[in-house]
């Protein structure tokens, strides 16, 4: 297996907390990797310190091959590495349609392109991608809609849409199911387990159980900063130590 | 899509016919004058450049009146120096106005939201302050620049043009003297700018460059995380507006060749941001709009008194007449500023998308109403194709 994206020694402090301490992480090409942990213990430091929303202390971030640490986050995006958010973060004011444009634009365009006198209504190839997507994720009826004003699920499917159609050679999935009702739940289980999304890199964080045992090939255990367990979802389920800091405290949802 | 060239088309068609066809149908407003409809086209041009910015990115610049001082100033130059052909001070005034913005807006983008609007106000300020002091031996201080009989303009002796001893010779395009037609060659010159300037913020606003533009005022963070640098898309948005403003400053030079400081003044950015948002910010005709609408009152109202007022409300009786006349005359002569103001608080209060969310509410009530518009109400349906098509590009 080859190592897409590897976290060496990682450490993160703000003031006095400990927020990531010695954090050690490679995720393999291919595989999906659940980031399981309680509220607090640094989930979404340790993404954020990946996409270079913050920088670690010390340790090194590679990713294929390449140290992320210190790189703008927009080139850490052309490097392919794309991260979902957690609460939508979308374009509002904008179509869906147009909202999945955008970084479609980016993989065609790179970080800066200076193009006033295109024709964005012209622009076919990208427009039948974009709505092609976007019927992946059954937002093709909605495609001229305002993007803020679609429900809670639709925006979360619309932000897998824009990470998916960059074609990221890693996804980070930043509590995909947060929020979501049962039903809209197990539908994002299954648009994350079919197609494309299937064989893609992912790395997801995630809080339910139930997502986390139906989509990762292996999950690591994050308790106070520190990963305290890596295994296959079989192992983890048994591993005394995960029990007593996560799942024994009765949190099976 | 052909159709969107079309109507690319089409909407240009309608623009260029309201116009042109400005000192017909502003008859009965009474605005149909040379020096009026000047200004409704350079303030109109003015903020149809400041939008690219405002409009489309978000940011709020208050320093854009500086750009247009530079650009008067230049082009005051260039006629001084080169030539009495404004062809040369505007293209001149404009590449000096793009020169400013393009240091002012590397500075001042490194900060977003309100310290950005300071920034710029502190720019222009320091550049108002420089003109009436530091720098009065390029600006002329307080008495404004002016050309004058004397004047080398070595590119106009070398091609044997002399006006020496003529007195203060007059602008012209390539010949064509500005006040030429009794002032409306003028007029027209500053309207086919005005039509190229709106042709060139139509394809910005459509381009997949005025796309990004939208989506990092809608969510900055977000198209980092994309795989955009924002930084220079705004630059390029900062040094757009940077130039359509000096490009208004020179054609005011273009056609009254002076140039003083208070045109650089923080009331004069003001000024645009007010028309921008009474028009309707990010639409395409919106501005354009506002600045009329501005310009008008500035104009028409200032110039009531109430011996007019008395004529307009002289079909009342006397005692009513006289009534009418107490209430609106506050609000007309050198109290225009309070109907300004008074309109500009409607429109923002019930309005917040500007005169054009109006003219689309009005527009979707009379669909609703009469289900199609009749052919009679062309002209409501010529502001209807316009306003849609100002929709779909400034959505």
């Amino acid at each position: 297996m080859t190592n897409i994206l590897e976290i060496k020694g990682v450490n993160k402090t703000f003031g006095g907390l400990h927020a990531l301490r010695d954090v050690n992480l490679e995720i393999y090409e291919g595989e999906t990797h659940a980031i399981i942990g309680p509220n607090g213990a640094g989930k979404s430091t340790l993404l954020n310190c990946c996409i270079g929303k913050l920088i670690p202390d010390d340790g090194s971030v590679t990713f294929n091959g390449n140290n992320m640490i210190g790189v703008d986050a927009h080139d850490i995006n052309h490097a392919g590495m794309v991260r979902v958010f957690q609460t939508p973060e979308i374009f509002p004011e904008l179509s869906l349609l147009e909202n999945v444009l955008i970084p479609a634009l980016a993989k065609r365009d790179g970080t800066f392109k200076f193009n006033p006198f295109g024709d964005i209504f012209n622009e076919k190839e990208i427009r039948e991608e974009a709505m092609a997507t976007l019927a992946e994720f059954g937002l093709e009826g909605f495609s001229e809609d305002h993007a803020g004003s679609m429900s809670r699920g639709n925006k979360r499917r619309l932000e897998l849409a824009m990470g998916l159609i960059q074609k990221p050679k890693l996804l980070l999935l930043d509590e995909p199911t947060a929020g979501m009702a049962r039903l809209d739940t197990n539908n994002t289980i299954d648009l994350l387990k079919t197609g494309k999304m299937r064989e893609m890199t992912k790395v997801i964080i995630e809080h339910d159980m139930h997502v986390v045992f139906s989509l990762a090939d292996r999950i690591s255990v994050l308790a106070r900063g520190h990963i305290i367990a890596t295994g296959s979802p079989e192992e983890i389920k048994n591993d005394p130590k995960v029990k007593e800091a996560y799942l024994g405290e009765g949190d099976h949802e | 899509m052909k159709n969107l060239f079309k109507s690319n088309m089409s909407i240009m068609l309608v623009f260029s016919a309201i116009v042109l066809t400005a000192p017909i149908w502003l008859t009965p407003l009474g605005a149909n004058y040379p020096d009026l409809l000047q200004k409704f086209a350079i303030f109109g041009l003015f903020a149809v450049g400041y939008n690219i910015l405002f409009g489309l990115t978000g940011y709020l610049s208050f320093g854009h009146a500086a750009f247009l001082g530079v650009g008067s100033y230049t082009a005051v130059w260039s006629l001084k120096l080169l030539s009495m052909n404004v062809f040369l001070g505007i293209i001149l005034g404009t590449i000096m106005s793009g020169i400013f913005a393009l240091a002012i807006g590397y500075l001042s983008l490194r900060r977003s939201g309100i310290y950005f609007s300071i920034l710029t106000l502190a720019f222009a300020q320091m550049a108002y302050s420089l003109a009436y002091s530091v720098l009065t031996p390029i600006t002329n201080g307080e008495t404004g620049l002016q050309i004058a009989a004397n004047d080398p303009r070595y590119l106009d002796s070398l091609v044997g043009i002399s006006q020496q001893g003529q007195g203060i010779p007059s602008t012209n395009f390539f010949g064509v003297l500005l006040k030429s037609w009794d002032g409306y060659f003028g007029f027209y010159f500053a309207a086919v700018i005005l039509i190229l300037g709106f042709y060139l913020s139509l394809r910005v606003f459509r381009s997949p460059f005025g796309l990004k533009l939208r989506a990092i005022k809608s969510n900055q963070t977000r198209m980092t995380y994309t795989g955009f640098n924002t930084r220079p898309y705004l630059l390029s948005a900062f040094v757009i507006s940077g130039m359509y403003a000096g490009l208004a400053g020179s054609l005011m030079v273009a056609i009254d060749p002076l140039a003083g400081a208070e045109r650089m003044q923080w009331t004069a950015s003001g000024e645009v941001v007010l028309m921008t948002i009474l028009g309707g910010v990010g639409t395409l005709i919106g501005p354009m709009l506002g600045a009329v609408v501005i310009k008008y009152f500035e104009n028409i109202f200032s110039a009531l008194n109430n011996s007019e007022l008395h004529q307009v409300f002289n079909f009342l009786p006397s005692f009513l007449e006289e009534t009418m006349v107490f209430i609106v005359s506050p609000f007309v002569g050198s109290g225009w500023h309070l109907t300004l103001g008074a309109l500009f608080m409607l429109v923002v209060i019930f309005l917040p998308g500007g005169m054009m969310e109006g003219v689309t509410k009005i527009n979707s009530f009379l669909k609703r109403k009469f289900g199609k518009t009749d052919a009679e109400e062309s002209d409501v349906s010529i502001q209807q194709e316009v306003q849609a098509k100002a929709q779909q590009g400034g959505e």
